[in-house]
């Protein structure tokens, strides 16, 4: 039985389970006897006992089942075969596992397919619409063999434990319909605790990122030492040729980081003074019905995908200050359409309606009376708000600056179409640098053998990344934090 | 306080400098109205640039012939009965080459001008006509009334998005072709009409049979996938930590995480996606499951967040009543606050969506830039969204995929201007002021 059909007869189960229990539980009350709970409490009891532990042991049945294969299959995969190295061995691995699954489509008998070679098996599953790798030894075949013959035997036993499961909570469910249990409190309990194995999806969540990561930045340092990344000027990671061990490439981080922070400055340079302006007037000079007009207008910039910023970019904007810088020197135009300005200017316009929000809520907290004491010692709206309002509103302005300069740095699909792809130093705007997303993106699209440096280097990427994001972001919640408590 | 206030006094105040302040405060006041209409230009800038240039995609230039399926051309042999691989492999676009030439009175001696004929339409039409025929194999020796496509080139032509003063040897559509072009509009067959192509054709390289099909599906079944996942998860965390959490060192933790989930670069979320749903679990790369799951981590802070202000919204007297009446707590949250709350949690579901729906960069590292060009199945199957297809078209270099690009964008920000107006429709109906 498929999993899926496992879940469908465990579900029927359970459903039975609720409208059986409810029923008992009615008949009871029927007799005017009290019930400690509501009759649905019954079913739902009932129900959780049949479906929830079966469920949870159909899950990690399966997932022991795939690690415990892997395990023992990886054991006799031929040493000479796997050569020695990680990657090679993983690889093996995974076709061994791509052909296991598909064998069943060739009908029950697994093992008869023990002496055919691959090349055979690859076109028999060819036209069942398999598609297989098409390099293949033929010592994979029987290893094959084994993994689906195990799986399915394991398999079956799997199955039937989570039936007799599901059909044991059945059982004490209907069972334990008695007027003095307590299925409310229960139910509840179970539900509490659905609730709080929910909230910790977000620690997983970082636990998987920083994980995922960790492990592939580990195996990049293998072949890359860390001073080839993080303290070299050159980036030329060169895809490898096939049997040219020795061209590893070279992997300096500095020219990424420049390009990141350059194209993040200029961005900040233009976002901030027009979000900041733009929060100040509406906060304090714009009445109710302009800002009813143009908080919405400064929304739907804000929802505008990078994307779209980036196309706008590409051939909009790059081409148009092209352009101008041709018509202003009179011949050649010296920005180039794509360039650290072209992608800082519009990522600026991304970022203005981040900025401006941020920083007008924090504007509108501070309290009135802060305001009312600098107007009556005769201070101007504009003195108020420059000597008054905005040391006040520093801390959380700080914050929002560094939340907005925290988003720059990540920002992908602008750079990607307008910052372009060359990996240099250089301190003139008008031409094109390269960011840390940008080779993120780089090295991971396309064909890709997964344990080469070349993409490796990705997550290495990545994991600065996340890094350099994560402290800007924790310092400025805990900014926001403390900033909040003091007029509270 | 004001000087003309006090005109006969004589003034023995020291300047308290009014004027420059007043000055001051007039500049400081224009800057800040500068700093609104600078963002205001630049929306209006970005969706101008969007829309002048792709609502011209929403029609495509179709030409409407006489096509006559002559059997010598699709089946020289005479062998269709037995092979019916013939079928298949006919060379059809010979037949609407044809039937044009007919038209235009080119005779079929003139190679030169043939080869122009044959450039006016789109290769396309190979696969129009097979599927005519294969459909109705009846069709052989009859004249069938056939409206196909006609090339980008001769599409941006028609539209007058090219410069026809440049001299034709740089041009793609010659002096001839422009000749009969007109000849053709003049007698109604050549003509703009509704690009449904664009909605319903998979990927091509060819821009003119190139459409949005195999993109929308990929991004339905996404958000179906972020909607069914995320939805119940955030609401379900946004209950434990608002309601029963006690505020404890774990507590704290997951607060944080969220609130850092939510600043996390979104290419991040990407490479997570690739290291753990591809790489450990083994689902398939370029699927659009894989592409729901990483966008459903992204999409839960911003639900659960909401949630959290929804809930917070409900006041103490509801509660207090429920409990009075002797419900129990979960009894009181779930039969009484959440059902209250319910306007500010699906607000916040679909901004999240919408957030989701524009999400680009974690989806380029999990394969979903492949070319495809069938319609995916099941979310298994291989797919592409509405902005990675925006964004494999704007890397390619044809006038025309500019005009699709820009077409494409103006589908995605209609779906995003529909989602959020029903957010907001949606507070404004449902926003209760306690």
């Amino acid at each position: 039985m498929s999993v899926s059909g496992t879940v469908l007869v465990i579900l029927v189960l359970g459903i039975a389970g609720f409208f059986l229990s409810q029923a008992l539980a009615q008949a009871i009350e029927a007799r005017e006897i009290k019930m400690h709970s509501r009759p649905h409490y019954y079913g739902w009891w009932a129900f959780l006992l049949a479906v929830v532990p079966s469920l949870l042991f159909l899950f990690f049945w399966n997932l022991g089942t795939n690690i415990y294969l892997e395990q023992h299959i990886a054991a006799r995969v031929p040493y000479t075969a796997a050569d020695d190295i990680t990657h090679n061995r993983s690889l093996v691995l995974g076709m061994v596992r791509d052909l296991a699954r598909s064998l069943p489509l060739l009908g029950e008998n697994l093992s008869g397919h023990q002496a055919d070679s691959y090349a055979a098996l690859r076109n028999m599953l060819g036209q069942k619409g398999v598609a297989l790798a098409v390099q293949g030894e033929n010592y994979i075949v029987p290893l094959a063999v084994e993994w689906a013959v195990r799986l399915k035997k394991i398999h079956s036993a799997g199955t039937v434990a989570t039936l007799v499961f599901a059909v044991i909570g059945f059982v004490i469910g209907i069972i334990g319909t008695r007027p003095q249990k307590r299925a409310r409190a229960r139910v509840e309990r179970v539900i509490i605790w659905g609730l709080a194995v929910a909230s910790t999806i977000a620690i997983l969540t970082t636990v998987g990122i920083v994980l995922s990561m960790f492990f592939q930045t580990v195996t990049f340092f293998r072949s890359v030492p860390l001073s080839g990344f993080f303290f070299s000027t050159v980036w030329d990671p060169r895809f490898s040729v096939v049997a040219s061990e020795n061209s590893v490439g070279q992997f300096g981080f500095i020219p990424l980081l420049a390009g990141t922070l350059y194209i993040a400055f200029v961005a900040m340079l233009f976002a901030v003074p027009v979000g900041l302006f733009a929060a100040i007037y509406m906060a304090e000079y714009a009445t109710q019905r302009m800002r009813g007009i143009i908080k919405p207008l400064f929304e739907i910039l804000a929802g505008i995908p990078t994307i779209v910023y980036g196309f706008f970019a590409l051939v909009t904007v790059g081409p148009f200050l092209h352009e101008l810088s041709a018509a202003i020197s009179g011949g050649q135009g010296f920005i180039m359409t794509q360039s650290v300005l072209t992608a800082g200017l519009v990522m600026g316009i991304m970022l203005i309606p981040f900025v401006s929000s941020l920083s007008d809520d924090i504007i509108t907290a501070v309290p009135r009376s802060l305001r009312d004491g600098s107007f009556g010692l005769g201070a101007t709206q504009s003195e108020t708000i420059k000597r008054v309002v905005l040391p006040a509103a520093l801390p959380g302005i700080v914050a929002a600056l560094l939340l907005t300069a925290s988003r720059a740095i990540g920002e992908t699909m602008i750079v990607v179409l307008a910052a372009g792809v060359a990996a240099r130093l250089t301190i003139n705007p008008f031409e094109a640098m390269t960011t840390i997303t940008v080779k993120i993106v780089n090295q991971l699209t396309g064909d890709l053998e997964f344990d080469s440096p070349q993409t490796l280097v990705a997550f290495a990427l990545g994991m600065t990344l996340f890094v350099l994001t994560l402290l800007m972001n924790i310092f400025a919640l805990y900014i926001v934090r403390k900033y909040r408590e003091q007029y509270e | 306080m004001n000087r003309n206030c006090v005109p006969h006094a004589k003034s023995v105040r020291h300047d308290i400098g009014l004027r420059r302040r007043y000055r001051a405060e007039r500049r400081f006041r224009a800057y800040g109205a500068l700093a609104i209409c600078t963002g205001l230009f630049f929306l209006i800038a970005l969706l101008w640039s969007v829309f002048s240039q792709g609502y011209t995609a929403l029609w495509q230039t179709s030409i409407t012939l006489p096509v006559r399926f002559e059997a010598a051309v699709i089946d020289p042999e005479g062998e269709r009965d037995k092979k019916p691989q013939v079928l298949v492999t006919a060379n059809y676009p010979l037949l609407v080459r044809n039937a044009l030439a007919e038209k235009l009175g080119v005779s079929s001696e003139d190679r030169a001008a043939l080869r122009e004929v044959n450039r006016m339409v789109s290769p396309g039409v190979r696969v129009q006509l097979r599927k005519m025929m294969l459909d109705n194999p009846q069709l052989v020796d009859t004249t069938q009334t056939v409206t196909v496509l006609a090339t980008a080139d001769l599409d941006s032509v028609f539209k007058g998005q090219v410069d026809l003063a440049v001299p034709q040897t740089s041009r793609k559509i010659s002096d001839r072709q422009v000749e009969w072009m007109h000849r053709l509009a003049a007698d109604g067959s050549l003509y703009k009409a509704f690009n449904t192509g664009l909605f319903t054709f998979a990927d091509s390289s060819r821009p003119e049979t190139s459409g949005l099909g195999v993109a929308l599906i990929g991004s339905l079944y996404m958000m179906l996938i972020v909607l069914v996942l995320s939805l119940p998860i955030g609401v379900a965390a946004a209950i434990y930590l608002e309601e029963y959490a006690r505020k404890n060192r774990l507590t704290d933790l997951i607060e944080v995480n969220i609130n850092n989930l939510a600043a996390v670069p979104s290419i991040v979320f990407g490479l997570l996606g690739l290291a753990v749903f591809i790489n450990f679990f083994g689902l398939p790369r370029s699927a659009s499951v894989v592409g729901g799951l990483v966008l459903t981590l992204m999409t839960l802070p911003t639900i659960i967040i909401a949630t959290r202000s929804a809930l917070r919204a409900v006041p103490p007297s509801i509660r207090a009543a429920a409990l009075g009446l002797g419900a129990s707590k979960t009894q009181m949250i779930f039969q009484h606050v959440l059902p209250l709350a319910v306007p500010g949690v699906l607000t916040g579901t679909i901004i999240g969506l919408a957030q989701a729906l524009g999400e680009t960069a974690p989806l380029l590292l999990i394969g979903m830039v492949a070319f495809v060009a069938n319609y995916p199945v099941t979310p298994m199957d291989p797919a592409t969204v509405l902005p990675v297809q925006i964004y494999m078209w704007a890397n390619e270099a044809e006038r025309a995929f500019v005009e699709r690009t820009s077409g494409a964008i103006i589908v995605l920000l209609v779906f995003l201007a529909v989602m959020n107006v029903a957010a907001i429709l949606l507070r404004r109906r449902f926003e209760r002021r306690w």
